[in-house]
């Protein structure tokens, strides 16, 4: 860290000459030690899941939730400082709110990313604040449906101006919003500490193609949870998860936690796999023995 | 030509004399709503086994003016309650769009199970309406809550805009109190007989009370919704039609209208 000391990591509001906020590079590098977070946009819905680290055991086992609900379609998950993911999901509610109350109708996925988008954004710009030490993953299902307002009368006109606009409409979105304020939409994100590992799984699913159910992902998802945990063995972890589905899936197009047994069977099957990766690398390390015999 | 807009759009002060400017003006004291103006007629509801079955016709009048006749009256609540709204729509809608908000809050802290049962609704509700109507500024509204109460019995109980609450095995607002009522007290008098009762009895009735209310209040539509809830949530059909009317009775009813003998 070769800034340091130069007096330009000091204030958020101050460049350094190479054009950089070292504040917010630093927001990063808390977002880098927090628990791994990833998302999944399929054909038929989102899947959140995260890597919660259990700090002590005189915690209450899947208390303390970290996946949040921001309106009944979107849900929120982060990596990094939780009090700060906190007073992010609460202004993303807010906003979410705000909306209804403006518009009368949910608020798009994609509207809530800009919003929020900005509002970290303000967070970089001004000497007395710091950035959010946090990356959200903000997923949600628009119906698809025609969406009455809110407590209409009737059904309104059926074409001309308020009427109905002809085409596809709604489905599932996914964003990640980073500490800069920097957002882009994603078919698989992943945030903290198991990034990296998580990722790559994520590529190799071939998420554009569309071909991943949202019960699959679910299984991917815990899968990926528990590869991107095998550079943090040294602490215990719970995995947590939601999905929306789409109006005609299991969910309904709300945002809900994935049912226990779904969860659990998923986390078999990750730990399954596991474990004969695990076998694998010991024989294979058997064989190295052998060989040098 | 008079070119000062004040004066635009006045009866002619030479042929009906000077205009009255006190009906621009705001006399006395302040008035809050005085009356209902778009307005849904009877909800009815009744207990049985497992839950309750509520009713409503999807009419909205103004006046005696049948104004929309595709509006939804029953509103179902985290997927545990439902509501019966009679009298005015637009105060129908804020409380929806307050539920709406309520509803949401509470699913922050509990997306997969709902907090407020439909006894928790009705004394919110019973709450929003008294203060509203001691602030002289009442929601016009009749409400009935259907569902489950904190022991998982069912729950029907009524809110109406003074704040006054009440419970009954059976319940009717507005009309449907003089002409719905007394049928569904026939069959469910007491608890004990509403405990007895199955829901496709419970259904039977309804409809057959919706029959009658239909046949005899003339602010009301044969289309209707119709709401079951029990613990396995609220199913609501919001496009039901009467079936297997019968208008004989009407020949033997004279004095009305234009009829002269």
């Amino acid at each position: 860290m070769t800034s340091i000391g130069t007096g330009y990591d000091l204030l958020n509001s101050i460049f350094s000459p190479d054009g950089r906020n070292f504040q917010v590079e630093y927001a990063v590098k808390a977002v880098e030690n927090g628990g791994t977070s990833i998302g999944i946009r399929c054909k038929d819905g989102i899947v959140l899941a995260v890597e919660k680290i259990v700090a002590s055991k005189l915690q209450k086992p899947n208390a303390n939730k970290r996946i949040a609900s921001v309106d009944s379609h979107v849900g929120a998950v982060y990596s990094g400082m939780i009090p700060d993911g906190r007073h992010f999901v609460d202004r993303a509610r807010d906003e979410a709110q705000s909306w209804r109350q403006n518009f009368k109708t949910p608020i798009p996925t994609a509207d809530l990313a800009s919003r929020m988008g900005g509002y970290l954004q303000a967070y970089t710009m001004y000497g007395s604040v710091r950035p959010f030490g946090i990356t959200a993953i903000v997923g949600g299902v628009d119906t698809s449906e025609e969406t009455p307002v809110d407590g209409e009368v009737g059904s309104g006109p059926a074409v001309g101006a308020g009427g109905k606009v002809p085409g596809k409409h709604g489905g599932p979105f996914l964003y990640m919003i980073e500490p800069s304020g920097l957002y882009w939409g994603y078919y698989g994100a992943a945030t903290g500490k198991g990034r990296q590992a998580a990722k790559a799984e994520l590529e190799k699913l071939d998420l554009p193609a569309g071909n991943i159910t949202i019960h699959e992902a679910v299984k991917e998802a815990a899968r990926i949870i528990y590869i991107a945990h095998k550079d943090n063995k040294d602490k215990e972890f719970e995995l947590e998860m939601t999905w929306i589905s789409t109006v005609d899936g299991p969910t309904k197009g709300r945002h809900v936690e994935v049912p226990k047994e779904l969860r659990e069977e998923a986390e078999r099957l990750a730990r399954a796999e596991d474990e004969s990766d695990d076998e694998e690398e010991e024989e294979k390390k058997d064989d190295d023995n052998k060989m040098e015999d | 030509m008079d070119h000062r807009p004040q004066a635009w759009g006045r009866p002619r002060d030479d042929v009906y004399g000077a205009y009255d400017h006190s009906y621009m003006q705001e006399n006395g004291p302040k008035q809050n709503t005085q009356q209902p103006i778009v307005t849904g007629t009877s909800v009815i509801g009744i207990k049985f086994k497992d839950g309750v079955v509520i009713a409503a016709d999807n009419l909205a009048s103004y006046g005696s003016l049948a104004r929309f006749t595709d509006v939804k009256r029953l509103r179902p609540f985290a997927d545990s309650s439902i509501l019966g709204f009679s009298g005015d729509i637009s105060d129908m809608q804020y409380l929806d769009r307050h539920l709406t908000e309520l509803s949401l809050s509470e699913a922050y802290e509990s997306p997969d199970k709902p907090r407020l049962n439909a006894a928790n609704l009705h004394r919110y509700l019973s709450k929003l309406l008294y203060n509203r109507r001691s602030k002289f500024d009442p929601l016009w509204n009749h409400l009935l809550v259907g569902g489950l109460d904190d022991n998982g019995e069912p729950f029907l109980a009524a809110a109406d805009l003074l704040g006054s609450t009440y419970s009954a095995p059976s319940l009717a607002t507005g009309f449907g109190a003089m002409l719905a009522q007394p049928i569904m007290r026939r069959y469910v008098p007491d608890e004990e007989s509403a405990k007895k009762l199955t829901r496709e009895e419970a259904v039977d009735i309804v409809k057959e009370a919706m029959k009658v209310l239909f046949y005899r209040d003339a602010r009301s539509l044969d289309t209707y919704s119709l709401a079951v809830v029990t613990k396995d949530g609220v199913e609501l059909k919001e496009d039901e039609k009467l079936e297997n009317q019968s208008w004989a009775f009407a020949d033997r009813i004279k004095g009305y209208g234009t009829q002269t003998v």
